[in-house]
């Protein structure tokens, strides 16, 4: 288990180096750079200001010094567009919000789904059943730019419990809607998957085996059935994580939040390249990590997987 | 008295295109210690009978009737009652041993709860008191292959682990379900040889369900063939073999590939097994039966007893033997 691990950490390395290439080819072959305005800058103003981001350097050599200051000083280079902030203290900052308000709807989304799916799938054509779909296809056809306005409408404009937005150091108030607004859709996600292979288990033979034995409904459910149940929800669990705690531009929109969904949306409108590539080698890292601690819990679960 | 006594069994099924009824009014009784072998085709009841005695018949399934073990109805008993009646004094084993057991769980945490549950044994106690019946049913190397997940097992070496597990309470009743079915002839013969031992040794007593008339031949005492969710015909297993006086008895018997004899062809029962949708309202039998009268499919025959032997048909017994 540990060698494959270590393996695959190994193979992230070109993977990342991979993202990286691909992600400033696209960004160098997009027409316009981070300079351009409507009133053109006069150009030896802009020779100086490109010299001084390195932008008059060959393209192979604006990569291999990036690549060399990630990896040796971890430094992901400055912002294009706000000056005197480097993109370490863009991620610094809008990070931890993130992180929070991700992290904090992951939990709601995983506990609330698993167990509305797996609830519904014992209790299979029972009003509780019909509940829980309902609820899945509606939340689902149901997206959060819909779902935030509605929310800040109802408990902030009428009802006035609740704040419509701001972080304000991530005060509990302040992170109910947005909680709410990103992880419904992925609870019901989470419900229907969890719904469907909690059904699939039940009907196994070695389910019949269990009752057969005299073994309590809630001793075959916890004990025989949740296990199996759960790995098809866990390949879902680990690459929906990555995405809500890297951010959600529709949540740092609507409810003002500074988290980094908002900074990566921004810096692709302004072609701030570091930006970019900086929350782009986040995300990818995030992700690379979490479907290697997916493929662990697998092995975990399931006996015959063996690495 | 009988250790259970089925009485007018019927299960019923709810489905998109109606109620299918998978088993009609079957009724029989065993003795403790005796083996009863149920006979028939695919879809003719037997295994539902089966499952609807150890209360897990499918979800839209329903069961009505009386299956009466102890003195007391196991259709109508309450569920936690019924669990503790499971695996402690009825146990079965299943078709398919290849997904019968939980391949998540090691065979010892398997083996180990039902002696947890129904004895109030500790873990350690279990596991040891499993190893011992998994060296009965001939594992070898059992205490260190307790360990072990089912998928480290062979199909017949998983059959004699769910033997093991079955036997683990010493049930009064034990009931399998083509436990060799899905096995190579060699392995069949090996489940067998266990499951006889055993029984022998505990007194348990067998209910066989099975299409292999070579297995009932060698190891019940009674045979009961059913056909579309009846009773067609019970008796004394030598009585059955020797004089079949139901014409689908008959049919099953001449369908057994004999070795000694040099047909072309296999002998068939011509026709196809029932639609249980759509039975006759008479004898399930009729529409492939080469005696038919003409009240056959429209009268339903009633099962009567004649001596040591039960059988439903118009015709008399002789009349089917001669």
């Amino acid at each position: 288990m540990l060698s494959f691990i270590a393996r695959r950490l190994a193979v992230a390395i070109p993977t990342l180096l991979i993202l990286v290439v691909l992600s400033f080819v696209l960004m160098y072959a997009a027409p316009g750079g981070p300079f351009n305005s409507e009133r053109p800058l006069p150009p030896a103003v802009l020779a100086n200001i490109e010299a001084k981001y390195g932008l008059d350097q060959p393209f192979w050599k604006q990569i291999a010094n990036y690549v060399v200051g990630v990896v040796t000083q971890f430094d992901f280079g400055p912002s294009f567009q706000y000056k005197d902030r480097s993109v370490n203290d863009i991620i610094a900052q809008g990070f931890p919000v993130t992180l929070t308000y991700g992290a904090w709807s992951f939990v709601v989304a995983a506990v609330v789904g698993i167990s509305l799916g797996a609830a519904a799938a014992i209790k299979q054509n029972s009003w509780l059943d019909y509940m829980a779909v309902g609820f899945t296809i509606g939340a689902q056809v149901l997206p959060n730019f819909v779902m935030a306005p509605i929310l800040v409408l109802i408990f902030t404009l009428w009802l006035g419990w609740l704040p419509g937005g701001g972080w304000n150091g991530g005060q509990w108030e302040n992170l109910i809607l947005p909680v709410i607004a990103l992880s419904t859709s992925y609870m019901a996600s989470i419900a229907r998957i969890t719904r469907s292979s909690m059904l699939e288990v039940l009907n196994t033979n070695f389910i019949r085996t269990a009752q057969a034995k005299g073994l309590s409904p809630s001793r075959v459910i916890f004990r025989h059935a949740l296990k199996p149940a759960m790995l098809p929800v866990l390949s879902y669990l680990g690459p929906t994580f990555v995405f809500m705690i890297t951010g959600s531009v529709v949540i740092d929109i609507f409810f003002s939040t500074g988290g980094i969904g908002r900074f990566f949306v921004d810096s692709a409108f302004n072609r701030d390249y570091s930006v970019i590539m900086g929350i782009t080698i986040l995300v990818g890292s995030m992700t690379i990590l979490f479907n290697l601690l997916v493929d662990v819990l697998y092995a975990w679960i399931d006996p015959k997987i063996r690495y | 008295m009988a250790l259970l006594e089925i009485e007018d069994l019927k299960v019923t099924f709810k489905t998109a295109d109606g109620d299918v009824n998978a088993v009609n009014g079957v009724s029989f009784g065993i003795d403790a210690g005796e083996t009863l072998a149920i006979v028939g085709e695919s879809g003719s009841g037997k295994s539902q009978t089966a499952f609807a005695t150890m209360g897990i018949l499918a979800q839209n399934g329903r069961a009505t009737g009386s299956a009466m073990f102890d003195g007391r109805d196991l259709l109508t008993m309450k569920q936690r009652d019924l669990n503790k009646i499971r695996s402690r004094d009825i146990a079965m084993i299943f078709q398919d041993p290849m997904t019968s057991l939980n391949p998540y769980l090691r065979i010892s945490d398997q083996m180990a709860e039902v002696l947890q549950i129904h004895k109030g044994m500790s873990k350690r106690n279990a596991v040891r008191e499993a190893a011992i019946m998994l060296d009965a049913v001939k594992i070898p190397d059992a205490k260190n292959r307790i360990t072990m997940y089912p998928h480290e097992f062979s199909g017949g070496m998983r059959q004699r682990i769910m033997i093991a597990m079955s036997l683990l309470c010493q049930p009064k009743l034990l009931i399998a379900d083509e436990p060799t079915t899905a096995l190579d002839v060699t392995v069949q013969a090996q489940i067998m040889d266990v499951l006889s031992d055993l029984r022998r040794d505990l007194g348990t007593a067998v209910i066989l369900i099975t299409h292999d008339l070579g297995v009932v031949a060698g190891f019940c005492d009674r045979t009961l063939v059913m056909y579309g969710g009846q009773v067609m015909e019970e008796a004394e297993t030598g009585a059955l073999f020797k004089t079949p006086t139901h014409p689908y008895t008959k049919g099953l018997l001449r369908a057994v590939p004999r070795l000694d004899r040099d047909d072309a062809a296999l002998q068939t029962i011509a026709g196809e097994p029932p639609d249980m949708s759509r039975l006759p309202v008479g004898c399930p039998f009729s529409p492939r039966c080469d005696v038919v009268m003409d009240h056959c499919p429209t009268v339903r025959p009633p099962l009567e007893t004649e001596g040591n032997r039960r059988r439903a048909c118009h015709l008399s017994a002789d009349e089917v033997t001669s």
